[in-house]
């Protein structure tokens, strides 16, 4: 099972004065199971790309294939692709309408058509899978904080059961401490179901940490795709197009450059610490507290 | 006493059922003490909930205290004969860009304020000429506030509350709905305000990267002050932080997590240049140093 | 489909018509109105026709843009025409069908139609030449009179100029919240029109708690930027005629005249 997008152009107000690419030549396969960041700044295209995962961009040109299947064969079933691949939002206040949090996660499900025992028995799941205490499911999403929304939201995609889930930016506005913990849960997601997973982040820290594979976007165009070690590598171009490597990747570059022998690809703070703590035990300058 | 002073501060979110009947009393500010220095850059932290934001809408006069005190500039924000000297004095931004922006066209957005506070017609020029300069926005001074990015629509903002000559600016959580680069450039202006105007700068925030600067940073937890000092001193403290929902930039919490096993490193390491300056003379090998004295003698 | 309309559109260029009072443009709108209504002959149109060309020339629009505001009004101009055509009682032209054709009916239906036309491009290009804010301004002065007897002239300008700042903002929220939905399966398209009604309940919801959201915020940034109500405030950009508003009002009145004298 696999997306595969062949040469995506999509243009904003073809043949006009105004016209624009919004995404141009974009090619790339996303296998099974694979965590993929998905980053550039604001403009870049990563919104558009990911609106095109699920039919509800069309390419002005281009093909995507999913399973195989062309999606835009007369007669696709495009509601079905929605289901399969789960699209989150950014916002939550975009998708919340129900008057309680267990009805709206049951919207999904219910526009697929399933039974009601079926309906309730997937908003149960996805509602425990996101980590909601059930104490919250009978209250109004709208009185929840900026976490639970975001988790509400989340589980009205999972409740379809897709085998893809895109997610945008599914940690904006969250302070630090939500911030983890969405992202734990996602990861949590992905190793217990087996779930391709795609996240758009402003944050290199946080792709660094989950993704296995980094997708660089800018002005439409695809401009980095490799693991995120390899992709940092390139931390000039990074900045220049206003992006920036996690600043442990600086750290390790420059004590690199001063003849430290630490590894290139060390990317998060776990990784610098290890690494580091076995030099100083070597050279005898660490306490040994394990 | 300074610019900004709160006293025993306390500030609750009643809700009434429909006979007005309080029906759940949620205690926002939990006994507040803080004075703030005029010209100060000072960051406020703390998780969703933590009551930052209710402090913010309190030094501006938009919440009024249930107990305790909150003084502007020496004028007791409960005065109704100064409510407008007060917000005046103690300008605020918020955090959602397009729902602050009043025209429909970035200057006239930007003389909103001194319009409403009376100012004679040419005055409102100077002062949006200023205002704009400042935060670097003159070229876009006839554009339509929607054609901006977030980090244009915020300086915007800021403009709009500086031509009312504040001596004081209030951001709460100003970023939060922008990416890097408009987060920054938000920060920046803020800190050219404050160094180049001398306008003191109270930024709420949740991004620990924007506080560094700051001349000192205040944390905040269940409607209380439960951290104040220096970032340096604040940052020391990283157990601490995560306990209270927050975080520290990655190369602080290397530091910390290596200093935890034993390595010599100062306290509160906030830059990659600092930690790499304070971990090469403890990292680099002996011989690697011995081979370089050795080659360079070698050579001669 | 929203982006075509023009009519309500501002066109950013400087011309004189720019640059002109806007409450001497909503006074000359009306009076082109007003004109409109008093032409009954061709000579009258004619007239109408050349005052209207001359303010298209000055506005340095271009008369493209102006004329795709009309797709607007396409359907209400078929059907006054047709009614006109079809209806109107007289010595007979031709005929279609049982459908009788007059003389009357085709000069009715033609003046009509120049109308309707002229009355579309006359307004628009009022929009087209003035901000929202000029506009609310000139609005709120013109009618500064009512005041006195109780309207709110002030406030219901500050409505309108914050209705015309948020409705692109609003447009473009609903575009993601129905994105957001359709992700979730929503349909918006299919069934009849009660099942089309109650799939609107999903979009209309999270569209209504933001709209009060972007409110409660507005109202405190505005509150927090000292603004309370009319009195006392003074004005950035405040309207004052200048000698061109004086030699405008001059046309105006020679106009009238002119169309009053040859209405036929």
């Amino acid at each position: 099972m696999s997306i595969r997008a062949e040469h995506i152009n999509y243009i904003y107000g073809e043949g006009t004065a105004f016209e624009q690419y919004a995404l141009k030549d974009v090619s790339f396969e996303i296998g099974d199971g694979q965590f993929i960041g998905l980053i550039g700044h604001t403009g870049s295209g990563k919104s558009t790309l990911i609106q095109h995962l699920n039919g509800l961009l069309r390419a002005s040109s281009g093909k995507i294939y999913y399973n195989g299947k062309d999606i835009y064969e007369d007669g696709y079933d495009m509601r079905a692709l929605r289901s399969q691949v789960g699209l989150v939002f950014q916002y939550p206040e975009h998708q919340l309408f129900e008057v309680d949090v267990f009805s709206d996660v049951c919207f999904g499900p219910k526009n697929q058509g399933l039974s009601g025992e079926e309906i309730k028995e997937r908003a149960r799941e996805a509602l425990t899978q996101v980590g909601l205490e059930e104490r919250f499911w009978s209250q109004s999403p709208f009185e929840l904080s900026g976490g639970q929304k975001r988790r509400v939201a989340i589980a009205g995609v999972l409740a379809m059961q897709p085998e893809v889930l895109i997610l945008d930016e599914p940690t904006a506005g969250l302070d630090p401490k939500g911030r983890d913990e969405i992202l734990d849960e996602i990861s949590a997601l992905h190793r217990a179901k087996k779930m391709t997973i795609i996240l758009v982040s402003h944050s290199m820290e946080d792709i660094a940490r989950y993704a296995d594979r980094i997708m660089v976007m800018s002005r439409g165009e695809k401009l980095f795709d490799a693991p995120p070690k390899e992709v940092f590598r390139h931390y000039k171009k990074l900045e220049e197009i206003g992006l920036a490597a996690p600043q442990i990747t600086y750290v390790v570059r420059q004590l690199r450059e001063k003849g430290v022998p630490l590894e290139e690809n060390i990317t998060t703070v776990e990784e610098a610490k290890m690494a580091i703590l076995a030099i100083l035990r070597q050279t005898g300058k660490a306490g040994n507290r394990e | 006493m300074g610019i900004i002073k709160a006293s025993r501060l306390i500030y609750d979110y009643i809700r009434r059922d429909e006979d007005d009947h309080v029906e759940e009393v949620n205690r926002a500010i939990d006994g507040l003490d803080l004075d703030i220095k005029a010209g100060d850059f000072v960051a406020i932290l703390g998780h969703n909930g933590s009551g930052k934001s209710t402090f913010a809408k309190q030094v501006n006069g938009i919440l009024l205290p249930t107990e305790g005190t909150v003084w502007i500039s020496g004028m007791n924000t409960t005065d109704d004969d100064h409510i407008w000297d007060i917000r005046k004095t103690a300008g605020m931004v918020f955090q959602n860009p397009d729902n602050q922006i009043i025209g429909n066209i970035v200057e006239e957005d930007v003389g909103f304020g001194p319009e409403n506070l009376g100012v004679p017609t040419d005055e409102i020029w100077r002062r949006v000429d200023e205002s704009l300069a400042a935060v670097g926005m003159t070229a876009y001074r006839l554009k339509s506030p929607n054609k901006l990015s977030g980090g244009q629509k915020q300086r915007v903002a800021i403009a709009g509350v500086m031509a009312m000559k504040p001596q004081c600016i209030i951001l709460d959580e100003p970023t939060a709905m922008l990416d890097p680069n408009g987060r920054k450039e938000v920060i920046r202006t803020v800190h050219e305000l404050n160094k180049k105007e001398g306008i003191t700068v109270l930024l709420i925030t949740h991004y620990m990267e924007e506080v560094i600067e700051a001349d000192r940073v205040i944390v905040m937890d269940d409607g209380r002050l439960v951290m104040d000092g220096t970032p340096r001193e604040v940052f020391s403290r990283v157990r601490e932080l995560k306990d209270y929902r927050l975080d520290v930039p990655q190369v602080t919490e290397l530091a910390y997590e290596l200093k935890q096993e034993g390595a010599e490193l100062p306290d509160g390491i906030l830059t990659i240049e600092e930690l790499t300056e304070h971990l090469l003379p403890i990292l680099q090998p002996d011989e690697i140093q011995e081979e370089i004295i050795a080659g360079s003698e070698s050579e001669i | 489909m929203i982006r075509e309309i023009t009519l309500g559109q501002y066109y950013p260029v400087d011309s004189v018509l720019h640059r002109l009072d806007s409450r001497t443009k909503l006074f000359g709108t009306m009076v082109f109105i007003i004109s409109l209504f008093l032409a009954n002959s061709l000579v009258a149109y004619g007239i109408a026709t050349l005052f209207l060309a001359l303010a298209i020339y000055l506005s340095k629009v271009p008369f493209s843009f102006m004329v795709r505001g009309l797709k607007a009004i396409l359907f209400l101009l078929l059907i006054s025409v047709s009614f006109n055509l079809f209806l109107t009682p007289g010595a007979e032209a031709f005929r279609i069908g049982f459908l009788k054709i007059t003389w009357e009916g085709m000069r009715l239906a033609g003046f009509m139609a120049l109308r309707l036309i002229y009355l579309v491009i006359g307004s628009s290009i009022m929009t087209l030449t003035t901000t929202p804010n000029e506009l609310t301004d000139g609005l709120e002065k013109s009618l500064g009179f009512l005041k006195r007897v109780g309207v709110p002239v002030h406030e219901i300008s500050m409505m309108m100029s914050i209705a015309l700042r948020f409705i692109p903002i609003l447009v473009e929220e609903t575009d993601k919240i129905m994105k957001a939905q359709m992700a979730r399966g929503a349909d918006f398209e299919s069934g009849n029109l009660i099942q089309k009604a109650r799939n609107m309940v999903p979009l209309l919801v999270p569209l209504f708690i933001s709209a009060f959201r972007r409110a409660t915020d507005l109202a405190m940034a505005m509150e927090a930027r000292c603004y309370h109500g009319g009195d006392g405030r003074t004005k950035m950009k405040p309207l004052c005629y200048k000698h061109r508003d004086h030699v405008t009002y001059l046309v105006y009145l020679l106009y009238l005249v002119v169309i009053v004298l040859f209405r036929g």
